[in-house]
């Protein structure tokens, strides 16, 4: 079986799952009217689902249970994973298939039918032929990333099966996922910016209706809303980059453009036009993949149900945006190609964020990862150490592909997916295990009794603090390095300053949480216990592929060609005319081993200062306590997130809906009413001048007549004077002139 | 030799004075004798045409213009003598019941 | 002058100085007077003019006739004598204007015409309006004559006009009554 037809089957089956599951769910609930929302009021059985009642904030109310059976329960439990599964499977024949075909040189496309045939029809916006197909395309960079999709998807939907076993909405979970992996399924098979969109909106409303699963809790469902809004708006800027893009090459499907691209550059990088794609589209990117300023949601995203949380706000959707750029990498080395011609070698940076787009990209992502991490520092849940973690790590990916490392930047991809995915399902087993506890001032010293979870965590949180050996050391160093012979050392070191802080408070949360003393109430330690099989066999699996999976890109200084996977992904950077390329940084080996153990070093750092940090005893921790009270405000600035919430809410929630209603209001009553009461106004003295018309003219002309007449006559009841003579006389001159004529003209 | 030029002028004379004579005077007495004094003229051309061709019609023509001038005059002076006893005057302008 | 055309102009005159009068005259009665003056005058023109018959009935009929009944309504119309009264109507400068403008421009024309006309002699011998042929006799005299052609020609015409005299008797009659009976 050829790719081409394997092609098509990957998404279709979790759309399969994802009918059948909510088919089934809305036939069992359509009687008892969607009742299976979990309620936090009561709900002990189980073990689960106990609200904490001393933290009123946002605990992980994962179902809570035991009362009455859930319907359909096995055929949910089957056709959930399955689905997942089999598109898995289907993934991997494709892969192979392709490999077999092309030796990943070539991309392969199958195209279903043509959703916009607007053929030459379209000539009048521009593109001369214009047509839009729903294709799927398989080239080294789609597969890479379905393949981890598939499969971490695959895991998830396995362990949900165990976390969520006891939610009366399982059938619902298990039907918003699979339509999620065919949402997102869709976004990376898609072989046009038309198919990535539909994707990228399907994984939205996925997001969506996910974080809002508890949807009887407030703060979970305006989550959900506020996660929706803020991608809305980068997906306006996706749209503007769509439509820059369609003005440009006249097409959106990948091949066609790059190649266009790839071929002439200078006609597509005048007037700025490939910046703005670029710019507009990579708006869309910090929407998707929460970079400043449309970050915010990430966080209160992990409302949802943790396993949500970890496919999608740390494996798959959030890297949709890098995927995107990756994907259009020519468009951003054709902006800074062309940023570098006009503004020439000594370019300010101001001159650099207006015309190099992928300069913006790398700044974005160097201060968001930056900002992200502090602000990660002083948090207590521990969903949101690892939320404005993934935040970090996302301005991480962001940073290589602004230096044009958009190899590093999808390797950190790679590698990130698997350690974070292992970190979020591993601290929804430690809530599991504390039913419902999120507060890590409320854990300590789980080691002992959770002992998979804290080994799984373990090694992801060595993976993710850039310890050697482990895949995440390998991505971030080749980012790192990439940053600082790209020439941008400040960037380098502001990255190299957050990897420190990464590996900080990744200790700190691994510190607080296993280690010390028990800080919660008595009867949860009682009830304190390992997950299920479903859910240690995922985390160790993942566990593995953390460390394992960075093997595959050994740098190439130390290892010669031993970074296969730039290698594999090589044929998704094609090659631009020699004067647009520029030429490879040539950095001695010696300049490449001090980088990575700086970099190292700077990790050791960040590690050994949590572990001081919070090594002795319970909490209070002395330390900590005395660096807190040194700084308070800016602990206050740093705990609180900057405000940037109460800012955004203050500006955009308050002004413009709020405030921005009563202008609204205001224009309605001022401007439209205006208008409407002008209207009437000047109708009115319209109608006054055509009453004036009608009087002068129009009864003056009907008038007229008849006064004319009446003067005639008038005139004419002159001639009759009653005198007969003078009658006579009218009729001897009538005679007379008749007399005259006779002579005239006879 | 008296030519039929002759004869014609002064009828043509005649029939001018009898016109200014129906137009001018306010008497209804003097309007109808001045009717007479066109009808005088008429007969003049129509003789003076008879001898100019030797034909006799012209003379029986005259004729009957006198019989009916005489006709006329009865009846106008009858009229005359109503009008009279109905308005007091025989001026014609005081019988203007046919004004407007 | 020969003695025909000087005649012609002493009856012409008299015929015109009557006319004049009968316009010009303030009183009723005197135009009436001028008016028989004129009448005569045209009579002595019609004997010139070998119309002997006309001449005899302008005289039996207009003079005797139409000018008695025409005395007879001036004394019992019984004008005033008007003395200071106007008596030309107000529209008798332009009426002098028109019959002027008359005079000339159609009198001239006819008259004109009448001279070409009557460039030749009067065609017709006098004694053509003295006599008529009646079978095969001749008849002289211009009473004769005219009464023949009168009862033989014109003979329906000359009994329209006793019917017209009838009427105009009756009508007269009528007209001249004091009361009327009133037919409700």
């Amino acid at each position: 079986m050829s790719a081409e037809t394997l092609l098509p089957w990957i998404p279709v089956f979790p759309l399969l799952g994802f009918l059948v599951n909510g088919l089934l769910y809305l036939v069992a609930h359509s009687k008892l009217g969607g009742k299976d929302a979990p309620l936090g009021a009561h709900g002990h059985g189980g073990g689960h689902g106990d609200s904490h009642a001393a933290h009123a904030a946002d605990p992980d109310d994962h179902g809570h249970g035991g009362h009455g059976d859930i319907p359909f329960k096995a055929v949910h439990t089957w056709i959930g994973p399955v689905a997942s599964g089999l598109s898995f499977v289907f993934a991997l024949l494709a892969i192979l298939s392709w490999w077999k075909e092309t030796g990943g040189h070539r991309e392969v496309v199958a195209t279903l039918w043509s959703w916009i045939p607007m053929g030459t029809n379209a000539g009048w916006f521009g593109a001369p032929d214009f047509t839009v197909d729903v294709a799927f395309r398989l080239d080294p960079l789609s597969a890479l990333m379905l393949g981890f999709v598939t499969f971490i998807g695959t895991l998830i939907h396995v362990y949900s099966v165990g976390y969520m076993g006891h939610d009366e909405g399982y059938g619902r979970f298990f039907s918003y996922l699979n339509l999620f992996m065919f949402s997102m399924l869709t976004l990376v098979l898609g072989a046009n910016l038309a198919i990535l969109f539909v994707g990228w909106e399907g994984v939205g409303l996925c997001s969506y209706l996910l974080i809002g699963y508890y949807y009887t809790k407030d703060f979970a469902a305006d989550a959900g809303k506020k996660a929706f809004i803020m991608n809305r708006v980068g997906d306006w800027g996706f749209l503007m980059g769509l439509f820059a893009c369609v003005a440009m090459f006249g097409t959106v499907d990948f091949g066609k453009m790059f190649s266009a691209a790839a071929a002439t550059p200078a006609t597509y990088a005048a007037g700025g036009l490939v910046t703005f794609a670029c710019l507009a589209l990579f708006v869309g990117a910090t929407g998707k993949s929460a970079q400043i300023p449309l970050y915010v949601w990430l966080p209160d995203a992990m409302a949802g149900p943790t396993p949500v949380s970890a496919l999608i706000h740390a494996a798959t959707m959030v890297t949709a945006g890098v995927y995107m750029v990756v994907r259009c990498n020519v468009l951003f080395r054709i902006s800074h190609e062309w940023a570098l011609k006009t503004l020439g070698e000594g370019a300010s940076v101001w001159g650099l964020l207006t015309h190099d787009a992928s300069f913006v990209v790398a700044v974005v992502g160097g201060v968001t990862a930056f900002v992200a991490a502090t602000i990660g520092l002083a948090q207590t849940d521990i969903k949101k150490v690892l939320a404005y973690s993934t935040v970090s790590q996302l301005g991480y990916m962001f940073l290589g592909c602004g230096v044009l490392a958009f190899g590093a930047g999808m390797f950190h991809v790679f590698t990130h997916a698997f350690f974070k995915a292992c970190l979020f399902l591993g601290s929804g087993s430690v809530i599991h295990a504390l039913s419902g506890e999120q507060e890590m001032t409320a854990m300590g010293g789980l080691r002992s009794k959770i002992p998979h979870t804290y080994r799984t965590m373990l090694i992801a949180t060595l993976a993710i603090s850039g310890v050697p050996l482990l895949s995440g050391f390998f991505s971030k160093d080749l980012i790192l390095g990439e940053t600082f012979l790209q020439g941008h050392p400040w960037l380098w070191a502001l990255a190299a300053l957050t990897a420190g802080l990464t590996a900080f408070y990744m200790f700190r949360l691994i510190k607080m949480t296993f280690f010390g003393e028990y800080r919660g109430p008595k009867e949860t330690w009682e009830h304190v216990h390992e997950s299920p099989a479903t859910m240690t066999v995922v985390l160790w699996i993942l566990a593995v592929g953390a460390v394992v999976v960075g093997y595959v890109g050994i740098p190439n200084f130390i290892v010669p060609g031993g970074n296969r996977f730039e290698a594999f992904l090589h044929p998704a950077f094609p090659a631009l005319p020699p004067d647009w390329t520029p030429h490879p940084h040539q950095a001695s080996h010696a300049l490449e081993y001090g980088l990575m153990l700086g970099s190292v070093a700077i990790a050791g750092l960040g590690i050994l200062l949590a572990t001081t940090f919070f090594y002795k005893g319970s909490a209070p921790w002395a330390l900590p306590a005395k660096v807190v009270a040194a700084f308070p405000n800016a602990y206050r600035w740093v705990r609180n997130k900057y405000f940037v919430d109460e800012a955004y809410e203050a500006v955009f929630v308050n002004g413009l809906v709020k405030k921005g209603g009563r202008l609204l209001w205001e224009i309605d009553a001022r401007v439209v009413d205006g208008v409407v009461n002008g209207t009437r106004h000047l109708t009115v003295g319209l109608s006054h001048v055509s009453n004036w018309f009608d009087r002068t003219f129009v009864d003056g002309a009907v008038n007229g007549v008849g006064d004319s007449f009446q003067a005639a006559w008038k005139g004419y009841g002159k001639l009759q004077s009653g005198q007969t003579q003078n009658y006579a006389f009218g009729m001897a001159a009538g005679v007379f002139a008749l007399v005259c004529i006779y002579i005239i003209f006879a | 030799m008296i030519t039929l030029a002759h004869f014609v002028g002064l009828s043509f004379v005649v029939f001018t004075i009898g016109v200014v004579g129906v137009l001018v005077r306010r008497n209804l007495l003097t309007v109808l004798m001045s009717i007479e004094l066109i009808l005088n003229a008429v007969n003049i051309n129509l003789v003076a045409f008879s001898r100019q061709l030797g034909d006799l019609t012209g003379q029986v023509f005259s004729v009957f213009v006198i019989i009916v001038a005489a006709g006329e005059a009865a009846i106008g002076l009858a009229i005359v003598l109503s009008l009279y006893r109905l308005k007091s005057s025989v001026n014609l302008e005081d019988a203007a019941e046919m004004r407007g | 002058m020969e003695p025909g055309l000087f005649f012609f102009w002493l009856f012409s005159a008299v015929v015109v100085v009557g006319a004049v009068g009968v316009v010009v005259m303030r009183q009723p009665i005197h135009s009436a007077l001028f008016l028989l003056l004129s009448f005569l005058g045209v009579a002595c023109l019609y004997v010139q003019a070998r119309a002997e018959l006309v001449a005899a009935v302008q005289v039996l009929v207009y003079a005797g006739g139409v000018m008695v009944l025409f005395l007879y309504t001036i004394m019992l119309v019984n004008v005033k004598r008007q003395r200071t009264e106007r008596y030309l109507h107000r529209q008798a400068v332009p009426a002098l204007g028109f019959g002027f403008l008359f005079l000339l421009v159609v009198g001239g024309v006819v008259v004109n015409e009448a001279r070409a006309l009557a460039g030749k002699a009067p065609a017709a011998d006098p004694a053509a309006l003295a006599t008529t042929v009646i079978g095969s006799e001749t008849v002289l005299g211009n009473t004769q004559a005219v009464g023949w052609v009168l009862y033989r020609d014109y003979l329906l015409p000359f009994e329209i006009a006793s019917l017209f005299l009838l009427v105009a008797m009756i009508g007269a009659v009528v007209l001249g009554k004091r009361t009327m009976e009133r037919f409700d």
